[in-house]
Protein backbone atom coordinates (compact mmCIF):
# COMPACT_ATOMS: atom_id res chain seq x y z
CA UNK A 1 0.00 0.00 0.00
CA UNK A 2 2.35 2.50 1.04
CA UNK A 3 6.58 2.22 0.94
CA UNK A 4 8.58 4.86 1.86
CA UNK A 5 12.31 4.62 0.76
CA UNK A 6 15.05 6.64 2.25
CA UNK A 7 13.63 10.11 2.37
CA UNK A 8 15.30 12.80 3.51
CA UNK A 9 13.10 16.10 4.50
CA UNK A 10 14.30 19.87 5.34
CA UNK A 11 12.36 22.54 6.99
CA UNK A 12 13.75 25.45 5.10
CA UNK A 13 17.46 24.86 5.98
CA UNK A 14 16.61 22.59 8.90
CA UNK A 15 17.30 18.82 7.83
CA UNK A 16 14.52 16.54 9.94
CA UNK A 17 14.86 13.49 8.33
CA UNK A 18 17.34 11.29 7.60
CA UNK A 19 17.01 8.55 5.40
CA UNK A 20 13.25 7.49 6.44
CA UNK A 21 12.33 4.14 5.03
CA UNK A 22 9.55 2.17 5.94
CA UNK A 23 6.50 0.17 4.61
CA UNK A 24 2.46 -0.10 5.29
CA UNK A 25 0.92 -3.00 3.94
CA UNK A 26 -2.73 -3.30 3.35
CA UNK A 27 -4.82 -3.49 5.75
CA UNK A 28 -2.64 -3.77 8.52
CA UNK A 29 -2.21 -0.81 11.26
CA UNK A 30 1.43 0.47 11.57
CA UNK A 31 2.78 2.27 14.18
CA UNK A 32 5.60 5.31 14.30
CA UNK A 33 6.90 5.44 17.88
CA UNK A 34 8.97 8.30 18.79
CA UNK A 35 9.35 11.11 21.21
CA UNK A 36 8.40 14.89 21.28
CA UNK A 37 10.30 15.84 18.18
CA UNK A 38 11.45 12.55 17.05
CA UNK A 39 10.04 13.42 13.06
CA UNK A 40 6.87 11.48 13.48
CA UNK A 41 4.77 13.98 12.39
CA UNK A 42 7.22 15.31 9.46
CA UNK A 43 7.23 11.46 8.14
CA UNK A 44 3.37 12.04 8.29
CA UNK A 45 3.35 15.46 6.84
CA UNK A 46 6.20 14.13 3.63
CA UNK A 47 3.93 11.42 2.90
CA UNK A 48 0.85 13.89 2.89
CA UNK A 49 3.02 15.77 -0.21
CA UNK A 50 2.43 18.68 2.75
CA UNK A 51 6.18 18.56 2.77
CA UNK A 52 7.74 17.08 0.40
CA UNK A 53 10.81 15.23 0.72
CA UNK A 54 14.30 16.79 -1.11
CA UNK A 55 15.66 13.12 -2.07
CA UNK A 56 14.12 9.78 -1.50
CA UNK A 57 10.76 8.61 -2.82
CA UNK A 58 7.39 7.45 -1.86
CA UNK A 59 5.18 4.70 -3.57
CA UNK A 60 1.91 4.38 -2.71
CA UNK A 61 -0.02 1.87 -4.30
CA UNK A 62 2.66 1.16 -6.16
CA UNK A 63 2.96 4.14 -8.39
CA UNK A 64 5.90 6.84 -7.12
CA UNK A 65 4.12 9.72 -5.29
CA UNK A 66 6.77 12.09 -4.41
CA UNK A 67 6.19 15.50 -4.80
CA UNK A 68 2.24 15.54 -5.75
CA UNK A 69 0.01 18.02 -4.59
CA UNK A 70 -1.74 16.83 -1.18
CA UNK A 71 -5.41 17.41 -2.69
CA UNK A 72 -4.57 15.00 -5.28
CA UNK A 73 -3.13 12.45 -3.02
CA UNK A 74 -6.44 12.89 -0.78
CA UNK A 75 -8.57 11.88 -4.25
CA UNK A 76 -6.17 8.41 -4.27
CA UNK A 77 -7.35 8.23 -0.88
CA UNK A 78 -4.96 9.18 1.30
CA UNK A 79 -6.62 10.38 4.37
CA UNK A 80 -4.77 13.08 6.73
CA UNK A 81 -5.96 13.29 10.36
CA UNK A 82 -3.02 16.32 11.15
CA UNK A 83 -1.26 16.02 15.11
CA UNK A 84 -3.01 19.67 16.43
CA UNK A 85 -6.57 18.45 15.13
CA UNK A 86 -7.02 22.00 12.82
CA UNK A 87 -10.62 21.35 12.61
CA UNK A 88 -12.25 24.12 10.22
CA UNK A 89 -13.32 26.23 13.20
CA UNK A 90 -15.34 28.63 11.64
CA UNK A 91 -17.32 25.74 10.04
CA UNK A 92 -20.22 24.04 11.71
CA UNK A 93 -19.64 19.99 11.85
CA UNK A 94 -21.97 19.61 9.63
CA UNK A 95 -19.97 21.76 7.31
CA UNK A 96 -16.62 20.69 8.07
CA UNK A 97 -18.07 17.10 6.52
CA UNK A 98 -19.46 18.39 3.72
CA UNK A 99 -17.00 20.31 1.79
CA UNK A 100 -14.71 17.38 2.88
CA UNK A 101 -16.48 14.81 0.94
CA UNK A 102 -15.25 13.21 -1.71
CA UNK A 103 -16.13 11.11 -4.55
CA UNK A 104 -16.99 7.75 -3.72
CA UNK A 105 -14.76 5.01 -5.42
CA UNK A 106 -16.51 1.80 -5.55
CA UNK A 107 -20.50 3.48 -5.07
CA UNK A 108 -20.28 2.69 -1.08
CA UNK A 109 -18.73 5.91 0.01
CA UNK A 110 -19.01 7.27 3.49
CA UNK A 111 -21.13 10.22 3.60
CA UNK A 112 -22.64 12.55 6.83
CA UNK A 113 -25.25 9.59 7.80
CA UNK A 114 -22.70 7.21 7.57
CA UNK A 115 -19.73 8.73 9.62
CA UNK A 116 -22.37 10.24 12.44
CA UNK A 117 -23.35 5.90 12.80
CA UNK A 118 -19.71 5.49 13.29
CA UNK A 119 -19.58 8.64 15.89
CA UNK A 120 -22.83 9.31 17.41
CA UNK A 121 -21.70 12.01 19.51
CA UNK A 122 -20.95 14.30 16.15
CA UNK A 123 -23.96 13.59 15.33
CA UNK A 124 -25.82 15.87 18.15
CA UNK A 125 -23.43 18.86 17.73
CA UNK A 126 -24.11 18.76 14.09
CA UNK A 127 -24.94 22.42 13.77
CA UNK A 128 -22.35 24.24 16.63
CA UNK A 129 -19.16 25.40 15.53
CA UNK A 130 -16.13 23.32 15.02
CA UNK A 131 -13.91 25.80 16.76
CA UNK A 132 -16.13 25.48 20.28
CA UNK A 133 -15.82 21.51 20.53
CA UNK A 134 -13.92 20.12 23.00
CA UNK A 135 -10.86 18.24 22.52
CA UNK A 136 -12.07 15.15 22.06
CA UNK A 137 -14.81 15.99 19.66
CA UNK A 138 -12.42 18.00 17.43
CA UNK A 139 -10.14 14.78 17.65
CA UNK A 140 -13.19 12.35 16.46
CA UNK A 141 -14.21 15.52 13.42
CA UNK A 142 -10.67 15.38 12.48
CA UNK A 143 -11.04 11.51 11.96
CA UNK A 144 -14.44 12.05 10.87
CA UNK A 145 -13.64 14.80 7.91
CA UNK A 146 -11.09 12.62 7.10
CA UNK A 147 -12.88 9.23 6.48
CA UNK A 148 -15.16 11.54 4.48
CA UNK A 149 -12.76 11.63 2.08
CA UNK A 150 -13.00 7.76 1.22
CA UNK A 151 -9.67 6.76 2.49
CA UNK A 152 -7.84 3.40 1.78
CA UNK A 153 -4.96 4.56 4.06
CA UNK A 154 -5.35 7.15 7.09
CA UNK A 155 -2.30 9.13 8.40
CA UNK A 156 -3.47 9.71 12.12
CA UNK A 157 -1.09 11.73 13.82
CA UNK A 158 -1.07 11.17 17.35
CA UNK A 159 -4.80 10.91 18.12
CA UNK A 160 -4.79 10.96 21.53
CA UNK A 161 -2.39 13.65 22.09
CA UNK A 162 -3.49 15.84 25.32
CA UNK A 163 -7.01 13.90 25.66
CA UNK A 164 -8.48 11.79 28.83
CA UNK A 165 -8.07 8.42 29.11
CA UNK A 166 -11.95 7.65 28.91
CA UNK A 167 -11.71 9.38 25.30
CA UNK A 168 -8.27 7.73 24.47
CA UNK A 169 -10.00 4.50 25.24
CA UNK A 170 -13.16 5.31 22.69
CA UNK A 171 -11.15 6.50 19.95
CA UNK A 172 -9.13 2.98 20.37
CA UNK A 173 -12.02 0.93 20.28
CA UNK A 174 -13.12 3.39 17.21
CA UNK A 175 -9.61 2.88 15.46
CA UNK A 176 -10.07 -0.88 15.92
CA UNK A 177 -13.41 -0.85 14.02
CA UNK A 178 -11.67 1.12 11.25
CA UNK A 179 -8.93 -1.85 10.95
CA UNK A 180 -12.18 -3.98 10.82
CA UNK A 181 -13.71 -2.08 7.86
CA UNK A 182 -10.51 -2.59 6.05
CA UNK A 183 -8.99 0.76 6.30
CA UNK A 184 -4.96 0.36 6.23
CA UNK A 185 -3.61 2.68 9.39
CA UNK A 186 -0.02 4.48 9.62
CA UNK A 187 -0.78 5.76 13.32
CA UNK A 188 1.88 7.58 14.87
CA UNK A 189 1.71 8.25 18.55
CA UNK A 190 3.73 9.03 22.08
CA UNK A 191 1.58 6.66 23.82
CA UNK A 192 2.88 3.52 23.19
CA UNK A 193 0.30 0.94 25.40
CA UNK A 194 -2.71 2.45 23.16
CA UNK A 195 -0.49 2.12 19.79
CA UNK A 196 0.79 -1.47 20.52
CA UNK A 197 -2.87 -2.69 21.44
CA UNK A 198 -3.70 -1.58 18.03
CA UNK A 199 -1.15 -1.60 15.64
CA UNK A 200 0.41 -5.16 13.84
CA UNK A 201 4.33 -3.62 13.43
CA UNK A 202 6.10 -1.02 14.74
CA UNK A 203 8.84 1.61 13.83
CA UNK A 204 10.61 3.55 16.41
CA UNK A 205 12.04 7.30 15.02
CA UNK A 206 14.38 9.26 17.06
CA UNK A 207 16.50 12.30 15.98
CA UNK A 208 14.80 11.52 11.74
CA UNK A 209 16.41 8.48 11.73
CA UNK A 210 14.34 5.07 11.91
CA UNK A 211 16.22 3.01 15.09
CA UNK A 212 14.02 -0.09 15.27
CA UNK A 213 11.50 -2.13 13.32
CA UNK A 214 9.82 -5.31 14.66
CA UNK A 215 6.73 -6.60 15.42
CA UNK A 216 4.53 -4.68 18.36
CA UNK A 217 4.84 -7.79 20.19
CA UNK A 218 8.24 -7.91 19.58
CA UNK A 219 8.83 -4.36 20.76
CA UNK A 220 6.46 -5.12 23.91
CA UNK A 221 9.46 -7.06 24.74
CA UNK A 222 12.15 -5.02 24.27
CA UNK A 223 13.32 -3.11 26.99
CA UNK A 224 16.31 -1.93 25.57
CA UNK A 225 14.89 -0.20 22.66
CA UNK A 226 11.99 0.98 25.04
CA UNK A 227 14.41 2.60 27.26
CA UNK A 228 16.91 4.24 24.71
CA UNK A 229 14.18 6.05 22.41
CA UNK A 230 11.01 5.97 24.55
CA UNK A 231 11.65 6.52 27.70
CA UNK A 232 9.70 3.79 28.89
CA UNK B 1 -18.98 81.69 10.13
CA UNK B 2 -22.57 80.04 9.43
CA UNK B 3 -21.75 77.17 11.32
CA UNK B 4 -24.66 74.25 11.01
CA UNK B 5 -26.95 76.82 11.30
CA UNK B 6 -28.90 75.23 8.05
CA UNK B 7 -29.41 72.07 10.43
CA UNK B 8 -32.61 70.42 10.31
CA UNK B 9 -34.71 67.35 11.06
CA UNK B 10 -35.29 67.31 6.92
CA UNK B 11 -31.36 68.08 6.02
CA UNK B 12 -30.53 65.40 8.01
CA UNK B 13 -32.44 62.82 6.80
CA UNK B 14 -31.33 63.85 3.33
CA UNK B 15 -27.71 63.37 4.22
CA UNK B 16 -28.51 60.22 5.99
CA UNK B 17 -29.95 58.61 2.67
CA UNK B 18 -27.11 60.50 0.73
CA UNK B 19 -24.59 58.86 3.42
CA UNK B 20 -26.34 55.49 2.73
CA UNK B 21 -25.95 55.62 -1.03
CA UNK B 22 -22.46 56.56 -0.55
CA UNK B 23 -22.23 53.58 1.55
CA UNK B 24 -23.55 51.03 -0.39
CA UNK B 25 -20.59 51.96 -3.60
CA UNK B 26 -18.26 52.01 -0.48
CA UNK B 27 -19.33 48.50 1.16
CA UNK B 28 -19.08 46.97 -2.42
CA UNK B 29 -15.94 47.59 -3.22
CA UNK B 30 -14.75 47.19 0.06
CA UNK B 31 -16.23 43.91 0.74
CA UNK B 32 -14.51 42.73 -2.16
CA UNK B 33 -11.13 43.85 -1.26
CA UNK B 34 -11.69 41.77 2.06
CA UNK B 35 -12.93 39.18 0.60
CA UNK B 36 -9.47 38.99 -1.38
CA UNK B 37 -7.20 40.03 1.62
CA UNK B 38 -9.66 37.26 3.86
CA UNK B 39 -9.39 34.18 1.56
CA UNK B 40 -6.30 34.95 -0.33
CA UNK B 41 -4.42 37.00 1.89
CA UNK B 42 -3.05 39.40 -1.02
CA UNK B 43 -3.74 42.93 0.18
CA UNK B 44 -4.93 43.43 -3.74
CA UNK B 45 -4.14 47.69 -3.82
CA UNK B 46 -4.97 47.06 -7.57
CA UNK B 47 -8.48 46.72 -6.78
CA UNK B 48 -8.59 49.88 -7.04
CA UNK B 49 -7.91 49.87 -10.89
CA UNK B 50 -10.32 47.37 -11.33
CA UNK B 51 -13.05 49.69 -9.82
CA UNK B 52 -11.98 52.17 -12.16
CA UNK B 53 -12.09 50.28 -15.29
CA UNK B 54 -15.19 48.96 -14.20
CA UNK B 55 -16.32 52.89 -14.38
CA UNK B 56 -14.59 53.58 -17.90
CA UNK B 57 -15.99 49.91 -19.28
CA UNK B 58 -19.42 50.67 -18.12
CA UNK B 59 -19.02 53.84 -19.77
CA UNK B 60 -18.12 52.66 -23.26
CA UNK B 61 -20.61 49.77 -23.19
CA UNK B 62 -23.51 52.36 -22.42
CA UNK B 63 -22.17 54.89 -25.08
CA UNK B 64 -21.45 51.82 -27.38
CA UNK B 65 -25.33 50.87 -26.96
CA UNK B 66 -26.70 54.06 -27.46
CA UNK B 67 -26.71 55.50 -23.74
CA UNK B 68 -29.98 54.66 -23.80
CA UNK B 69 -31.62 52.85 -20.85
CA UNK B 70 -31.11 49.23 -22.59
CA UNK B 71 -27.34 50.74 -22.76
CA UNK B 72 -27.14 51.35 -18.81
CA UNK B 73 -27.85 47.65 -17.75
CA UNK B 74 -26.05 46.44 -20.12
CA UNK B 75 -22.77 48.10 -18.90
CA UNK B 76 -23.86 47.32 -15.39
CA UNK B 77 -23.78 43.74 -16.46
CA UNK B 78 -20.92 43.64 -18.53
CA UNK B 79 -18.77 46.10 -17.41
CA UNK B 80 -18.08 43.96 -13.80
CA UNK B 81 -18.19 40.51 -15.83
CA UNK B 82 -15.09 42.26 -17.98
CA UNK B 83 -13.43 42.84 -15.20
CA UNK B 84 -13.64 39.82 -13.65
CA UNK B 85 -12.25 38.47 -17.08
CA UNK B 86 -9.43 40.78 -16.49
CA UNK B 87 -9.13 39.27 -12.71
CA UNK B 88 -9.16 35.78 -13.95
CA UNK B 89 -6.38 36.10 -16.60
CA UNK B 90 -4.31 37.88 -14.49
CA UNK B 91 -4.41 35.48 -11.53
CA UNK B 92 -4.18 32.44 -13.18
CA UNK B 93 -1.16 34.14 -14.80
CA UNK B 94 0.57 35.63 -12.56
CA UNK B 95 -1.15 35.64 -8.81
CA UNK B 96 -2.22 31.75 -8.29
CA UNK B 97 2.46 31.58 -8.42
CA UNK B 98 2.90 33.83 -5.97
CA UNK B 99 0.33 32.64 -2.64
CA UNK B 100 3.02 31.44 -0.75
CA UNK B 101 5.43 34.57 -1.18
CA UNK B 102 5.10 36.99 1.91
CA UNK B 103 2.92 39.89 2.51
CA UNK B 104 5.02 42.73 1.63
CA UNK B 105 6.25 40.69 -1.85
CA UNK B 106 2.36 40.67 -2.72
CA UNK B 107 1.89 44.39 -1.80
CA UNK B 108 3.98 45.57 -3.85
CA UNK B 109 3.39 42.89 -6.77
CA UNK B 110 -0.30 44.17 -6.92
CA UNK B 111 1.01 48.12 -6.61
CA UNK B 112 2.93 47.78 -9.96
CA UNK B 113 -0.37 46.24 -10.91
CA UNK B 114 -1.86 50.13 -10.32
CA UNK B 115 0.99 51.62 -12.21
CA UNK B 116 0.31 49.06 -15.48
CA UNK B 117 -3.59 49.56 -15.52
CA UNK B 118 -3.53 52.60 -14.88
CA UNK B 119 -1.36 53.36 -17.70
CA UNK B 120 -3.87 51.53 -20.00
CA UNK B 121 -6.58 53.17 -19.03
CA UNK B 122 -4.60 56.24 -20.02
CA UNK B 123 -3.92 54.53 -23.22
CA UNK B 124 -7.20 52.87 -23.86
CA UNK B 125 -9.23 55.77 -22.76
CA UNK B 126 -7.11 59.15 -23.02
CA UNK B 127 -7.07 61.67 -19.77
CA UNK B 128 -10.20 63.44 -20.81
CA UNK B 129 -13.00 63.10 -18.28
CA UNK B 130 -15.89 60.70 -18.87
CA UNK B 131 -19.66 60.59 -17.95
CA UNK B 132 -22.49 58.68 -17.92
CA UNK B 133 -25.63 59.75 -17.24
CA UNK B 134 -28.37 57.15 -15.23
CA UNK B 135 -31.55 55.92 -17.50
CA UNK B 136 -34.27 58.36 -17.67
CA UNK B 137 -36.37 57.23 -15.27
CA UNK B 138 -33.60 57.35 -12.56
CA UNK B 139 -32.64 61.04 -13.57
CA UNK B 140 -33.78 64.00 -11.62
CA UNK B 141 -34.85 63.75 -8.36
CA UNK B 142 -37.73 63.46 -5.81
CA UNK B 143 -38.15 65.85 -3.23
CA UNK B 144 -38.35 64.54 1.03
CA UNK B 145 -39.54 66.70 3.25
CA UNK B 146 -39.11 69.68 0.72
CA UNK B 147 -35.39 68.63 0.35
CA UNK B 148 -34.14 66.90 -3.22
CA UNK B 149 -32.45 63.50 -3.40
CA UNK B 150 -31.28 61.91 -6.58
CA UNK B 151 -33.43 59.11 -7.78
CA UNK B 152 -30.32 57.18 -8.92
CA UNK B 153 -29.09 57.00 -5.34
CA UNK B 154 -32.57 55.50 -4.55
CA UNK B 155 -31.73 52.68 -6.69
CA UNK B 156 -28.69 52.46 -4.71
CA UNK B 157 -29.91 52.37 -1.81
CA UNK B 158 -32.08 49.01 -3.32
CA UNK B 159 -28.59 47.41 -4.73
CA UNK B 160 -26.77 47.79 -1.37
CA UNK B 161 -28.74 45.43 0.51
CA UNK B 162 -29.47 43.20 -2.54
CA UNK B 163 -25.47 42.51 -3.04
CA UNK B 164 -25.04 41.89 0.87
CA UNK B 165 -27.73 39.52 0.58
CA UNK B 166 -26.06 37.69 -1.74
CA UNK B 167 -22.69 37.87 -0.78
CA UNK B 168 -24.33 36.84 3.04
CA UNK B 169 -25.33 34.02 0.29
CA UNK B 170 -22.53 32.70 -0.92
CA UNK B 171 -20.65 32.52 1.98
CA UNK B 172 -22.94 30.35 4.10
CA UNK B 173 -24.81 28.35 1.67
CA UNK B 174 -22.76 27.48 -0.95
CA UNK B 175 -19.86 24.55 -0.97
CA UNK B 176 -17.25 27.37 -2.31
CA UNK B 177 -18.11 29.77 0.28
CA UNK B 178 -17.76 27.26 2.99
CA UNK B 179 -14.64 26.29 1.63
CA UNK B 180 -13.56 29.52 1.23
CA UNK B 181 -14.08 30.19 4.86
CA UNK B 182 -12.18 27.20 5.65
CA UNK B 183 -9.34 27.93 3.58
CA UNK B 184 -9.33 31.76 5.13
CA UNK B 185 -8.08 29.66 8.43
CA UNK B 186 -6.14 26.90 7.02
CA UNK B 187 -5.29 26.86 3.40
CA UNK B 188 -3.15 23.70 3.77
CA UNK B 189 -5.71 21.23 5.58
CA UNK B 190 -8.39 22.09 2.65
CA UNK B 191 -5.68 20.78 0.49
CA UNK B 192 -5.19 17.59 2.48
CA UNK B 193 -9.18 16.79 2.60
CA UNK B 194 -9.03 16.84 -1.99
CA UNK B 195 -9.99 19.97 -2.56
CA UNK B 196 -8.11 21.76 -4.93
CA UNK B 197 -7.39 24.81 -3.21
CA UNK B 198 -5.95 26.48 -6.15
CA UNK B 199 -9.33 26.51 -7.98
CA UNK B 200 -11.10 27.79 -5.11
CA UNK B 201 -8.85 31.07 -4.68
CA UNK B 202 -9.06 31.75 -8.26
CA UNK B 203 -13.09 31.59 -8.30
CA UNK B 204 -13.10 33.74 -4.74
CA UNK B 205 -10.17 36.34 -6.88
CA UNK B 206 -12.43 36.53 -9.29
CA UNK B 207 -15.38 37.39 -7.24
CA UNK B 208 -13.76 40.10 -5.30
CA UNK B 209 -12.79 41.58 -8.69
CA UNK B 210 -16.14 41.27 -10.27
CA UNK B 211 -17.13 43.19 -6.82
CA UNK B 212 -14.54 46.13 -7.73
CA UNK B 213 -15.80 46.61 -11.67
CA UNK B 214 -19.49 46.35 -10.08
CA UNK B 215 -18.49 49.44 -7.79
CA UNK B 216 -17.19 51.52 -10.51
CA UNK B 217 -20.05 51.07 -12.93
CA UNK B 218 -22.91 51.75 -10.48
CA UNK B 219 -20.48 54.88 -9.56
CA UNK B 220 -20.38 56.31 -13.02
CA UNK B 221 -23.31 57.96 -13.61
CA UNK B 222 -22.66 59.83 -9.92
CA UNK B 223 -19.39 61.48 -10.61
CA UNK B 224 -16.84 62.20 -13.45
CA UNK B 225 -14.69 59.17 -14.56
CA UNK B 226 -11.35 60.00 -14.38
CA UNK B 227 -7.76 58.79 -14.11
CA UNK B 228 -7.01 58.67 -10.25
CA UNK B 229 -10.35 57.52 -9.07
CA UNK B 230 -8.61 54.34 -8.78
CA UNK B 231 -5.93 55.76 -5.81
CA UNK B 232 -9.00 57.68 -4.16
CA UNK B 233 -11.15 54.61 -3.60
CA UNK B 234 -8.36 52.13 -2.97
CA UNK B 235 -7.10 54.39 0.20
CA UNK B 236 -10.97 54.68 1.30
CA UNK B 237 -11.59 50.51 0.56
CA UNK B 238 -8.59 49.83 2.70
CA UNK B 239 -9.19 52.10 6.04
CA UNK B 240 -12.85 50.27 6.08
CA UNK B 241 -11.35 46.57 5.74
CA UNK B 242 -9.42 47.64 8.22
CA UNK B 243 -12.07 49.20 10.68
CA UNK B 244 -14.07 46.52 9.90
CA UNK B 245 -11.91 43.57 10.81
CA UNK B 246 -9.54 42.22 8.13
CA UNK B 247 -11.50 39.34 5.62
CA UNK B 248 -15.06 40.34 7.60
CA UNK B 249 -17.75 41.01 5.34
CA UNK B 250 -19.97 42.30 7.87
CA UNK B 251 -16.98 44.40 8.96
CA UNK B 252 -16.49 45.66 5.54
CA UNK B 253 -20.39 46.40 5.46
CA UNK B 254 -19.94 48.23 9.51
CA UNK B 255 -16.88 50.19 7.98
CA UNK B 256 -18.55 51.50 4.78
CA UNK B 257 -21.63 52.31 7.14
CA UNK B 258 -19.15 54.57 9.21
CA UNK B 259 -17.38 56.14 6.47
CA UNK B 260 -20.48 56.65 4.50
CA UNK B 261 -22.02 58.41 7.44
CA UNK B 262 -19.46 60.76 8.70
CA UNK B 263 -18.78 61.50 5.23
CA UNK B 264 -22.49 62.78 4.37
CA UNK B 265 -22.99 64.33 7.92
CA UNK B 266 -19.59 66.16 8.05
CA UNK B 267 -21.22 67.52 4.90
CA UNK B 268 -23.88 69.51 6.83
CA UNK B 269 -21.90 70.02 9.84
CA UNK B 270 -18.79 71.50 8.28
CA UNK B 271 -18.83 71.59 4.37
CA UNK B 272 -15.54 72.85 4.45
CA UNK B 273 -14.13 70.43 6.68
CA UNK B 274 -16.32 67.46 5.69
CA UNK B 275 -13.34 65.83 4.07
CA UNK B 276 -11.92 65.02 7.34
CA UNK B 277 -14.53 63.53 9.32
CA UNK B 278 -14.50 59.74 7.66
CA UNK B 279 -10.62 60.17 8.90
CA UNK B 280 -11.31 61.02 12.44
CA UNK B 281 -13.96 58.53 12.46
CA UNK B 282 -11.35 55.91 11.18
CA UNK B 283 -8.85 57.10 14.08
CA UNK B 284 -11.25 56.92 16.57
CA UNK B 285 -12.30 53.53 15.70
CA UNK B 286 -8.63 52.48 15.80
CA UNK B 287 -7.88 53.72 19.15
CA UNK B 288 -10.38 51.54 21.02
CA UNK B 289 -10.21 48.17 18.86
CA UNK B 290 -7.13 48.18 16.87
CA UNK B 291 -7.59 44.99 15.50
CA UNK B 292 -11.03 46.13 13.85
CA UNK B 293 -14.78 46.23 14.95
CA UNK B 294 -15.49 42.57 14.59
CA UNK B 295 -13.38 39.77 13.99
CA UNK B 296 -10.87 39.91 11.71
CA UNK B 297 -9.45 36.14 9.92
CA UNK B 298 -6.38 36.94 9.85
Amino acid sequence: MLQVKEIHTYYGLSHILFGVSLEVGKGEIVCLLGRNGAGKSTTMRSIMGLTPPRSGYIKYKGVTCTGQKPYLLARQGMGYVPDNRRVFADLTVGENLEISKGKPKDGKGWDKDRVYDFFPDLKKIDSRKAGFLSGGEQQMLTIARALMTNPDLLLLDEPTEGLAPLIIKMLEEQIARLKESGLTVLLAEQNLSVALRLSDRAYVIDNGSIRYHGTSKELQENDEVRQKYLCV
Amino acid sequence: MEFASNITIAAIFQQVLVGLSRTTILFIVASGLSLVLGVLRIPNVAHGSLYMIGAFLAYTIATLFGGGTAGFWLALIIAPLGVALISFIAERGLFCHLYEREHLMLLLFTFSFTLVFGDLVKLVWGSDYRSLSAPVFMQGSFSIFDLPFPRYNLFLLVIGPLVALGLWFLTNKTKIGKIARAAAVDREMVGAVGINVSRVFAAVFVIGCFLAGLGGALVAPTQNITQGMDHAIIIEAFLIVIIGGLGNMWGALLGALIFGLTDSMGILLWPQFAIVFPYIAVIIVLLFRPKGLLKSTW
